[in-house]
């Protein structure tokens, strides 16, 4: 399978990667400067020493796209967990203890067991992904996130032939989760599933840091899964628990709301929410009377996966 | 008490303005957030719908105390619940969508809570068009009638409200029990009037109706003058 980036640059268009390294660094010093003097971190990173600092970009990152400011990506996150309006989630997530995680895999595969995410690390290759991220809520954003590849970590454990869908669980911690707490809205643990193919697709990555560091918790820490060409929700956050499936998993959303939200929930501007138009986003860090970007199918990523639905009918599926 | 009252005006006009230079500020500065649009959509409709809930308030709240004099202002802030209603509309078309027609065509199109966000400007811009005292003589009774649609805004920006949201639905929660509270006031009071005119039995109630149609009627005659 050839995996081609997302747009056709003309080699001229390209930045050399050593000019580009230079800048970086004298951006990064600049700023650093900058930030001793004002007292605050880099806006790139979480705390001045990034862990990941000069990581090489995957060539699915599309090389065009500009991040957005971290401190936008960090300040505007649903985690309904911890709250139901972002600048809670965000105050409150910070409770969250992620030392010494482990996540289970199990299910259809050879190998299941509990597995520490540093063992999982040591085993992969971490790469930088710049991806866009759309939310159901109708804002987008990009990302440049850590991580690896999802079906790697898949592959590592090998699953059988029975094995279909995969089912992602989310930390459950009802003492520092004020809305698993009160058993609020949705079916906690959250849940989030997809059909193997999409899970193998070298686009699904778990993301364990953005920005060149560890993952803020509000933002999914430590493990969180990334599906660009699908809304904002399906990335689901904090995963201990990874199930491989013979049959599909109910989803937290897709539960709660069975006519909102489906299994795929592919970004698709042609097929409007019951109650909003998903025909256009506001690109968070775009100013006042800018207008609106207009949604693309499968969020800009069709080339890569159209083929994945191509006798699938996307308004049923959606 | 009188002139007091007539001191209020201008001090109410001001008053009102409030919000707005607070938004403003709150621009200038940089302090709505990462997405200062959507936070510049809420604020602005949140407005709207409090000055909508403040006018509705009035009648309910003078038939109950004795606070008298209140009546005079459900004008302005009618007209400012329209007024900031007008500034969300504007920042809709203007700041998010930059009139960019056939985007805002379609997003009205295919967003069932824009509809109702459509229905309760569309009333309250009518209310405030017939607001001035000439228009009010001119239609009559059907001043009146039209009037009432206030209720039908309010309902139409709440389920507004409640719409567009995934989650966090304290707010709209607060503003609907408020609403349901004022509708449900005018709906007893209308059956409490029509029981009475039926029974024309002077009760103590009764007695309290006619004290109040009697303050109203002072207080016309008082305009008047």
């Amino acid at each position: 399978m050839i995996i081609k980036t997302t747009k056709n640059i003309p080699a001229s268009e390209i930045t050399d990667p050593l000019i580009f390294k230079n800048r970086r660094k004298i951006i990064k010093a600049m700023a650093a400067t900058i930030a001793a003097g004002a007292g605050i971190a880099p806006a790139w990173a979480n705390s001045a020493n990034p862990v990941w600092a000069d990581l090489p970009k995957s060539d699915l990152s599309a090389d065009l796209l500009t991040p957005t400011p971290a401190e936008i990506i960090k300040n505007y996150t649903n985690y309904y967990e911890f709250a139901f309006n972002k600048q809670d989630a965000t105050k409150l997530a910070q409770n969250l203890n992620t030392d010494a995680w482990s996540v289970e895999i199990s299910g259809e595969v050879e190998n299941p067991g509990s597995y520490y995410l540093e063992d999982i690390l040591s085993r992969q290759t971490l790469q930088e992904y710049i991806y866009r991220f759309r939310c159901v809520e109708a804002w987008s954003m990009v990302v440049p996130w850590v991580g690896f590849p999802l079906g790697d970590l898949l592959k590592t454990v090998k699953p059988l032939s029975t094995a279909h869908f995969v089912k992602f669980t989310a930390v459950h911690q009802p003492e520092i989760m004020p809305r698993q707490h009160s058993n609020a809205m949705l079916d906690w643990p959250y849940v989030e599933g997809l059909r193997m193919d999409e899970a193998m697709h070298p686009l699904t990555i778990l993301a364990v840091g953005m920005y060149g560091d560890i993952l803020p918790k509000q933002n999914g820490a430590p493990l969180r899964l990334v599906v660009p060409w699908k809304y904002g929700f399906k990335n689901i956050k904090a995963i201990v628990k990874i199930e491989l499936l013979k049959k599909p998993p109910l989803t937290s959303w897709s539960q709660f709301a069975p006519k909102e939200y489906g299994f795929y929930s592919n970004v698709n501007p042609a097929v409007a929410h019951p109650r909003w138009s998903q025909s256009s986003e506001r690109q968070l860090g775009s100013g006042f009377f800018t207008p609106r970007r207009q949604t693309e199918l499968f969020n800009g990523y069709g080339e890569q996966v159209a083929s994945l639905y191509r006798d699938m009918d996307l308004r049923h599926f959606f | 008490m009188i002139l007091q009252i007539d001191n209020l005006r201008p001090k109410l006009i001001i008053g009102c303005l409030i919000p707005l230079l607070w938004l403003l500020a709150d621009i200038v500065f940089d302090n709505l957030g990462a997405n200062p649009i959507q936070a510049l959509h809420i604020r602005l409709g949140d407005w709207a719908l409090r000055f909508l809930c403040i006018t509705l308030v009035i009648t309910p709240l003078q038939t109950m105390t004795k606070w008298r004099g209140m009546a005079d202002y459900r004008q302005l802030f009618g007209l400012y619940a329209f007024f900031y209603a007008t500034l969300h509309v504007l920042a809709y078309l203007l700041i998010d969508h930059a009139l960019v027609w056939h985007m805002i065509g379609t997003d009205i199109i295919e967003s069932p809570y824009i509809w109702f966000g459509v229905l309760a400007y569309v009333i309250v811009f009518l209310l405030a068009l017939t607001s001035p005292k000439w228009a009010k003589k001119r239609m009559g009774k059907n001043w009146k009638k039209l009037h009432r649609f206030i209720y039908l805004a309010a309902v139409a920006a709440v389920i507004h409200y409640f719409w567009q949201l995934k989650g966090n639905l304290a707010e709209p929660l607060f503003y609907s029990i408020i609403v349901f509270l004022l509708l449900s006031f005018r709906v007893l009071a209308w059956v409490k009037n029509r029981q009475l005119m039926k029974m024309m039995i002077p009760t103590s109630r009764r007695a309290l109706a006619l004290a109040e149609e009697k303050s109203m009627m002072l207080e016309t005659a008082r305009k008047r003058r």
